[in-house]
């Protein structure tokens, strides 16, 4: 698990995430929802170290992160963020291979082959990977980074709004996929997302940021809640129960 | 407010009568007021083309950076980032080799003619640049201009001209006479015109999306703003030399106190540029006198500084 | 008819553009260029050799040949893992005033010492105290850049422009103070040129070179990882501050040294990389930085060669490089070559 105690980040004396105490377990998916500039990212960012804390502390396996050494780190953590411009072309294949860098360094085995393979297959772009990257969608872009994430094969995965503009089936194989990953590979998801359904629908647990600070912090059940979605968004929320997932609704005010 | 414009009228008036009354040269302003014909000579020859030619390179520097940090739309581009100024000392070299014992205008013409063309081709760069960090405009900006001023080394080179070139490029208002320095006074139509033009500019500087929106022709909004950049920084060129980073600092230390709109922040960019042009003048005049460092070197160490501390704030570069 | 044409199109690119072919014809062009660069040293070495001559002539070649040798992987290698580092296409070490610095040392030299003085006239001195003033002045800048938190590298660049454009003002003012004679040498600071290569001189600078191509080689798995960007690299578990330390200081080391042993050439380093980067498709550093260094090598002993053989003497390589160069870069612009 990743633990979380105080941890803070501050620009120009402004608290941009105060006093984060979070707890990201293995087998489960983890969202953290609210509205922009909450400090989502900033706080996704410290927890999976591309960013430094102020103050605070993370503690990784029983580990704080400061006594990890980076190579080791990568093999138990990895984080996906927002935009990945690449100005190189790379086949999908190549991409998906640098995920076994940690192990490999540059110079891969079959094993590594296997796994590559794998992680083409669990996402269902096997037939893609010869193709270049700045030729795919930006669904299946996604796709093959979140392959390259899954390659690395990690306890712990950070993604930063992974369905940031994809269409509505790549963002369901995603989820699908980040919340098989949790269940049968007891991999830690930790998501930052936007559309509060999908956290509803995949999350098991859910962390709320409002204005930096974390305002509600626990099971779905927990935080998809009318009156803590009305407090976090400001607008009134209507939560209906649709087949055993819970919907939340705001289009209208 | 009132009072702040007091203060500024007080702090020119002091900078430029002190500027007036340093040199080599015996003079005072008794003198001149109890009718020396030679004190008044040195004055109306050498001390008054100087503060001038202050002036004008001062304000004229400060607004074509302003202009050029709107049509770019980026607050790290100035003359001396985005080629023009070096352009600008091409097209001088060539002037006064092509065109040695033809009149000023033609050099000047030649000139001109550079630095619109080398302007040009590096705002159309960057409007097509999909990827626009912030820093990386002044950088490619400067390695352009490097690559433009190899060119005119070379030609100096050949025409063993190297050292003459050396002198060219620094600034230096001691040699401003009167009856060489009059091509500045083309700063001023140029000022009221960018001053008339300064909210098409802001609207350029939103994007081009929204300028066109508001049915503004965003390309010539941009082509006014190179050539009027153009002509500031290469009358400067021609008289003066280059003054690095004064068109990028000046703008920004404005933006500070009083924002981003333009036709309010033109006037203080004027006044802030002559102020600092004038302050350093007098600073490198004094630091060894009798003799004089060269402005360049003042504003490059000054203007470095405040250069590196606007780049250190931002803090998405920290 | 139209569709038919554009499907054969199609698959003639896509069969182009397989990794395997695209790989076999980086391999080729590879030895392609190392027959071009052997050939070309070998006509440098070899030219009018009789069993007389052979000792006189080689005593001078071969130190020239070694230094265009070296000052074209140290170029071409810097600036290729420079601009990795960096990520963008367009700058290259140059950025960081280097140049500048050199020639201000110089016109500070003479300024200090005079023209005729042991620290100008001795070349072997002056290379010395040149390159230790480079490298120890950027490595102070570099030190205290980097001890404190993480930066952005772009604001280290920009540093380093401010920097030189303070050097460029202080060569223009005592440019101005200086005798013409005297200038003379300065002049022959500003250009590069392999014309009067000191042969000691030369082989003293194997050594570091060498040393830092191999570092580079050894860092050249991590500085793939960087084309990710630095975000990912670091999800990869690169050390993306220490790496940037790292390359920083290797590009030190290289670009003073290249710079005090032929003088400053600006952009070669740029059309190398940028060549490089349109002739091969491989992403891997282990093999730009042999690609890019033997078409670095066979560019610069091409041009010298040119200038030998067709122009007179007194045209330096710096006036094919910068024209060269300085067009190609302007092309690219025009064309916006660099997204």
């Amino acid at each position: 698990m990743i633990k979380t105690s105080g941890l803070s980040k501050k620009y120009n004396d402004k608290y941009v995430v105060k006093n984060a105490d979070t707890f990201f377990p293995l087998g489960k998916v983890t969202s953290i929802i609210g509205p922009n500039g909450a400090g989502k990212s900033t706080l996704l960012s410290m927890a999976s170290r591309l960013t430094d804390s102020d103050a605070g502390q993370i503690i990784i396996g029983d580990i704080p992160l400061d006594q990890w050494d980076s190579s080791e780190l990568a093999k138990r953590l990895s984080v996906l963020s927002q935009s990945n411009n690449i100005n190189m072309r790379f086949t999908v294949r190549e991409l998906v291979t640098f995920g076994r860098f940690p192990y490999s360094q540059g110079r891969q085995t079959e094993e590594d082959n296997r796994i590559i393979d794998n992680a083409l297959r669990q996402l269902d772009i096997s037939h893609l990977q010869e193709r270049y990257i700045d030729e795919l969608s930006g669904g299946q872009k996604q796709m093959a980074f979140i392959a390259m994430v899954v390659a690395q094969d990690t306890d712990y995965i950070f993604l930063d709004e992974p369905l940031n503009n994809l269409d509505i089936k790549h963002s369901v194989d995603i989820m699908a996929t980040l919340k098989k990953l949790a269940d049968e590979h007891n991999k830690a998801i930790v998501i930052v997302i936007h559309d509060i359904n999908f956290a509803s629908c995949y999350s098991d647990n859910i962390v709320a940021m409002k204005q930096g600070e974390i305002t509600k912090n626990g099971s779905v059940d927990d935080v998809i809640d009318e009156q803590v979605l009305s407090e976090i968004y400001e607008i009134p929320f209507k939560v209906q129960e649709i087949d055993g997932n819970k919907i939340s609704l705001y289009y209208r005010r | 407010m009132k009072l702040i414009y007091i203060f500024a009228a007080l702090l020119l008036v002091f900078l430029a009568a002190f500027s007036l009354s340093v040199g080599v040269a015996d003079f005072s302003f008794s003198a001149v007021l109890s009718g020396d014909s030679h004190a008044t000579n040195i004055l109306l020859s050498s001390r008054l083309p100087r503060l001038l030619a202050i002036i004008l390179a001062g304000a004229g520097l400060s607004i074509a950076g302003l202009i050029m940090q709107q049509i770019v739309q980026n607050r790290f581009a100035a003359p001396s980032t985005t080629g023009t100024i070096d352009w600008a000392m091409l097209g001088y070299m060539i002037a006064l080799i092509a065109f040695s014992d033809m009149s000023g205008w033609v050099h000047l013409l030649t000139i001109f003619a550079f630095s619109v063309f080398g302007t040009l081709l590096f705002v159309r760069f960057l409007q097509r640049l999909k990827f626009k960090n912030t820093v990386m405009v002044p950088l490619i900006g400067i390695m352009y201009g490097n690559i433009v001023s190899a060119f005119t080394t070379f030609i100096a080179y050949k025409y063993d001209l190297v050292q003459t070139l050396g002198s060219w490029t620094v600034a230096n208002f001691a040699s401003v006479l009167r009856g060489n320095y009059e091509f500045l006074y083309i700063a001023l139509p140029v000022s009221l015109l960018a001053y008339a033009y300064a909210n098409k500019f802001s609207a350029a500087s939103v994007g081009e999306t929204f300028a066109k929106n508001i049915g503004l022709n965003y390309q010539r909004i941009v082509m006014i703003g190179v050539m009027l950049v153009a002509v500031l920084a290469s009358s400067i060129v021609m008289i003066v030399g280059m003054i690095p980073f004064l068109g990028l600092i000046v703008p920004n230390i404005v933006s500070l106190f009083i924002g981003d709109n333009m036709s309010r922040n033109l006037p203080w960019t004027a006044y802030v540029g002559v102020v600092l042009v004038l302050a350093c003048d007098i600073l490198g005049r004094l630091i060894i006198f009798p003799y004089e460092v060269p402005i360049s070197m003042i504003i490059s160490i000054l203007g470095g500084a405040v250069f590196i501390y606007l780049i250190l704030r931002d803090k998405s570069n920290a | 008819m139209r569709s038919l044409l554009s499907k054969t199109i199609l698959n003639l690119w896509s069969r182009h553009s397989s990794k395997q072919n695209a790989m076999k014809s980086d391999t080729t062009k590879l030895i392609v260029l190392v027959v071009f660069t052997v050939a070309i040293c070998v006509l440098f070495l070899g030219k009018g050799l009789t069993p007389d001559n052979y000792q006189f002539f080689l005593s001078r070649r071969i130190p020239k040949v070694l230094a265009i040798t070296l000052a074209a992987i140290a170029i071409a290698s810097s600036s290729l893992v420079f601009q990795t580092i960096t990520a963008n296409r367009i700058l290259t070490p140059s950025i960081l005033g280097f140049d500048s610095l050199y020639v201000m040392i110089q016109v500070l030299l003479v300024v200090s010492f005079g023209g005729f003085s042991i620290v100008i006239i001795n070349s072997q001195l002056n290379f010395l105290i040149a390159t230790s003033i480079m490298v120890v002045s950027a490595m102070t800048l570099f030190h205290f850049y980097f001890s404190g938190r993480p930066r952005n590298i772009f604001t280290l660049l920009l540093v380093g422009v401010v920097l030189s454009s303070l050097f460029s003002s202080v060569t223009g003012f005592f440019t101005m103070v200086i005798n013409p004679d005297e200038f003379s040498f300065i002049q022959g600071s500003m250009f590069a040129s392999f014309n009067n290569i000191n042969s000691e001189l030369v082989y003293w600078c194997l050594i570091p070179i060498s040393l830092c191509s191999a570092y580079l080689f050894k860092l050249s798995n991590k500085l793939d990882v960087m084309w990710l960007g630095t975000e990912n690299a670091k999800s990869l578990g690169v050390n993306t501050h220490k790496l940037t330390m790292q390359i920083m200081f290797v590009i030190t080391i290289m670009v003073s040294i290249s710079t005090a042993l032929i003088g400053p050439i600006l952009f070669f380093g740029l059309i190398v990389v940028a060549l490089t980067r349109q002739l091969f498709s491989s992403f891997k550093h282990r093999f730009l930085i042999v690609a890019s260094a033997i078409l670095s090598v066979l560019m610069l002993a091409g041009g010298q060669w040119v200038v030998e053989n067709f122009f007179d003497f007194n045209t330096t390589i710096s006036v094919i490089i910068n024209f060269v160069g300085g067009s190609y870069f302007l092309y690219l612009l025009m064309k916006n070559k660099f997204d």
